[in-house]
């Protein structure tokens, strides 16, 4: 192992039955060195750290430390921990029913036999201080949103004595904010020496903060580049393997705003929810693609459960072609041809232990009804259509779906809805923590589908993505409707003064 | 020979693997301690027909309650991720609640009150109402189902004794017993005839239904389901008195076998082997994805362990013990952390192999 080197793998193997998932992989992390692993979904990556952190046991191949002479066996994540690796998924995998101080320390050796409980809660406190982290050590974590969760898991991380620290996903709950704190806090390890491998899916970011990039592709190992060797346009075409077409040609399909006075296909007035969020009304005109804009947590999501009937309403109207109606429960809503692709895909959306075929079918079958059970062969027939439609990378549509990449589970979603042929789609988020090459195809996928006269609300953390699908921005503060945009006003500034109130 | 682990691996993944592997195991054992076991004999009951006899077709008869209830408790422990102790003290009461509607309040009537199949209905009702108060708790209240059962559970019996008085009802009408033992002219016991018919009910529900989907997928993800259109809280509610009506049915065998009563051992201790036989069938205990046949082949397991140890002689005070040993090692190989050492073994071999081969 070279000078200043603190991690190497070599010709790393690791095969699932029917994928060999990683085929020869390498990986160099230099001390002080932030270090992107790229590639799409299904690449490689995520296996790659699960290997490095003993969640899986690699095949074959070699993996050095500094500090530790010839090679080091991980079968654990507590040897992984132990070594020095510290890891913050993608998913959040604390208990949200401890408290944040219990959190930040379980499993971890203390002094004594027993646990000084004052203490601890002291040393949280005092770390979630220094990180700028709105937390309390006592609160339970489960009160908390997902991004102040994904914090103190990082948190964790940063306080076990780490010398590899790796990131998988950490910024996709993320505010533009937090992300910025995110950097801060990883510039700072950087200098202290730590290394850190970062796996994103957001571009921007790579080149924010990351020193080196390691590109997978299909479980292969690609190259090894430093920032400046590979320009964005460059990373992407290395990524998928080929030349990509400019995203810019997405924009020109995108449809003008249809006309004000007619009936639209889904209004609500007044609309408030269990959620908490401020009564608000909303409007979509068929074959037109809104959006709900705003910071992370200021109520875009809770506005279209509310139209869903993804949480109970507390007032106010729903309107659907001019005709008012009741929506109590989600069924209500998928009745009257609405769809919702929700935000958290692990908990609202996948059903993890069905196979991908089920879950495609899913939602038909409930409209269908209870005792209108679709026959096997036209579940196959959906099924495979489907598959083939997205492009859903399985071994087969008996695979249970939670072995899917999550860009695959995403796609899967995705076509249970499109299966119900609604009037109106809701995509909450469909685009986080999937590849870019996916990320086009479900933009393009949501403009082809308002041309054909659906309607679509959109959501998406990152706004160039809503720039470019959406004809009408609705922008949020605090879980209020603070302004509309349209035609020209779509732009970045627009909407961030619109968001700070200007 | 890629193709021969294929299906190697195939049958050691399924379900039913486990369960027929017990099931073979105690036929071997049988076979070795005493042929006799297995010798179907007929013989004139009691009452001077000719019936089947022999070790298989007591295991088959008596394991017919256990297998009715292991449908229902399959369902049960799939939607709810739990399970219901209180079958043995709901057969209770609705045992007692059918012999009340025949007798009334005459412990030993010389004619029946109502017909049996009214008695019977009466007592589906009452098992059907116990599931509802135990699916209440359970979905609407949230109450973990182990302990929403309790309730039944511990209370159940007494009202079962409540509901006649305590008295001990006899039924003399011959055509009651038949039901528990045999019709006349058929060889074959009756309580095997309404476990298959049970089963083809389920059959028919899984084929005609979406039960099993719904089910499944409300216990793998109760809030996707939510959000797919299903009625989670209905579906946990439904499976606890589909549950009911199983119970009911294993009630009136039950008491038909006896024409009588005993409130505190009827059916005692049957809601274990009725657990047992869904876990033995591979199916997981916190609820999702199931195997009803895994569970059913499970409960003749059970029974067909049962009918062992009693033939060698085993004291029926000492059967629970003996029991529990074999369970221990049916539940540890069947765990997933077994699994996955063998496969991984059978793997080593197999690239072993592929390695001398090579060479």
């Amino acid at each position: 192992m070279q000078e200043g080197t603190v991690l190497e793998m070599r010709g790393i193997h690791k095969s699932f039955p029917g994928v060999h998932a990683l085929q020869g992989v390498q990986f160099t992390l230099r001390k002080g060195e932030i270090h992107a692993l790229m590639g799409e979904n299904g690449a490689g990556k995520s296996t790659l750290i699960k290997v490095l952190t003993g969640v899986y046991s690699k095949d074959e191949g070699t993996i050095m430390l500094e500090g530790h002479p010839g090679e080091v066996t991980i079968k654990s994540p507590q040897d992984a921990q132990n070594a020095g690796i510290s890891t913050v998924y993608q998913e959040i995998t604390l208990c949200p029913n401890l408290s944040v101080a219990e959190n930040m320390f379980i499993g971890r050796a203390t002094s004594g036999k027993f646990q000084n409980w004052k203490e601890m809660n002291k040393a949280a406190d005092k770390l979630l201080k220094n990180l700028d982290i709105p937390a309390q050590a006592t609160k339970q974590l489960g009160n908390y949103s997902i991004a102040v969760q994904q914090m103190v898991a990082i948190a964790r991380a940063v306080d076990l004595d780490c010398k590899v620290l790796i990131l998988d996903e950490p910024t996709s709950s993320l505010d533009e904010q937090e992300v910025e704190k995110l950097f801060k806090l990883m510039r700072d390890l950087k200098s202290r020496g730590v290394g850190i491998i970062f796996v994103t899916h957001f571009l921007d970011q790579v080149y924010a903060v990351s020193d080196r990039i390691t590109v997978l592709r299909d479980g292969k190992f690609i190259g090894e580049y430093t920032v400046a060797e590979l320009p964005r346009l460059k990373l992407v075409s290395t990524m998928l393997g080929k030349e990509m077409d400019d995203m810019a040609d997405i924009k020109e399909d995108k449809n003008a705003v249809s006309q004000k006075d007619e009936i639209p296909v889904l209004e609500a007035s007044n609309l408030q929810s269990t959620s908490g969020i401020k009564p608000f009304d909303f409007y979509i005109n068929k074959g037109e693609v809104n959006g709900f804009t705003g910071l992370l947590g200021s109520g875009r999501s809770e506005c279209v459960r509310a139209l869903f009937g993804a949480d109970k309403t507390l007032g106010g109207v729903i309107k659907i072609e001019g005709k008012r109606i009741k929506i109590a429960a989600p069924i209500d809503a998928m009745k009257r041809g609405i769809a919702y692709l929700p935000e958290d895909r692990k908990n609202d959306g996948i059903i993890g232990d069905l196979s991908v075929k089920d879950n495609i079918i899913i939602a038909l079958q409930v409209l269908e009804g209870f005792f209108k059970p679709l026959s096997e062969k036209e579940k196959n027939k959906f099924a495979e259509e489907y598959i083939k439609l997205l492009d859903i990378k399985t071994a087969s549509p008996e695979t249970p779906i939670k072995s899917l990449s999550g860009g695959n589970q995403q796609k899967c979603i995705l076509a249970r809805w499109l299966l119900t042929h609604p009037n109106y789609l809701i995509l909450d988020e469909p685009t986080r923590g999937i590849d870019v090459g996916t990320k086009v195809d479900i933009q393009k996928l949501v403009l082809k589908l308002a041309s054909e006269g659906m309607s679509i609300t959109f959501i998406s953390s990152e706004q160039d993505e809503m720039i470019r699908t959406c004809s009408r921005l609705i922008v949020m503060r605090d879980g209020r409707v603070v302004g509309e945009l349209t035609g020209d006003d779509i732009s970045q500034s627009k909407i961030m003064s619109t968001i700070a109130g200007e | 020979m890629n193709k021969e682990t294929n299906i190697f691996k195939k049958i050691v993944g399924n379900q039913l693997f486990i369960p027929l592997v017990a099931l073979l195991i105690l036929i071997v054992f049988n076979l070795i301690n005493d042929p006799s076991f297995f010798a179907l004999t007929i013989q004139n009951n009691i009452y001077g027909y000719p019936v089947l006899s022999g070790s298989i077709v007591s295991i088959i008869d008596f394991g017919s309650e256990l297998a009715i209830l292991a449908i229902g408790m399959t369902i049960v422990t799939a939607a709810s991720g739990g399970q219901d102790i209180s079958v043995g003290a709901v057969i209770a009461i609705s045992g007692s609640t059918m012999l009340r509607a025949l007798c009334g309040t005459n412990p030993q009537p010389e004619t029946l009150r109502t017909s049996i199949f009214v008695a019977f209905l009466v007592g589906v009702i009452a098992a059907m109402i116990c599931g509802a108060f135990n699916g209440l708790l359970v979905a609407f209240f949230k109450i973990p189902p182990m302990v929403a059962t309790l309730i039944l559970y511990t209370a159940g019996r007494s009202i079962a004794a409540w509901i006649n008085e305590n008295r001990l009802p006899m039924i003399y009408e011959p055509k009651f017993g038949y039901i528990g033992n045999f019709i006349p002219g058929i060889p074959i016991p009756t309580p095997v005839f309404i476990a298959a018919a049970c089963m083809l009910v389920i059959a028919l529900l899984h084929k005609f239904t979406n039960l099993k989907l719904y089910t499944q997928a409300v216990g793998i993800n109760e809030e996707s389901s939510r959000l797919n259109g299903i009625n989670p809280k209905l579906i946990k509610f439904s499976v606890f008195v589909i549950l009911g009506v199983f119970v009911a049915v294993a009630a009136l065998i039950k008491v038909t076998r006896i024409s009588t009563i005993t409130y505190s051992v009827i059916a005692k201790d049957i809601e274990m082997d009725a657990i047992l036989a869904v876990a033995l069938g591979g199916n997981s205990l916190s609820g999702g994805k199931y195997n009803v046949w895994a569970s059913v082949l499970g409960a003749y397991v059970i029974q067909f362990l049962t009918t062992t140890l009693y033939k060698l002689q085993v004291r029926s005070d000492a059967l629970p013990a003996y029991k529990a040993v074999v369970v221990i090692i049916l539940v540890v190989i069947s765990s997933p952390i077994v699994r996955d050492k063998f496969s991984r073994i059978s793997k080593n071999l197999k690239s072993k192999k592929t390695e001398n081969g090579g060479v």
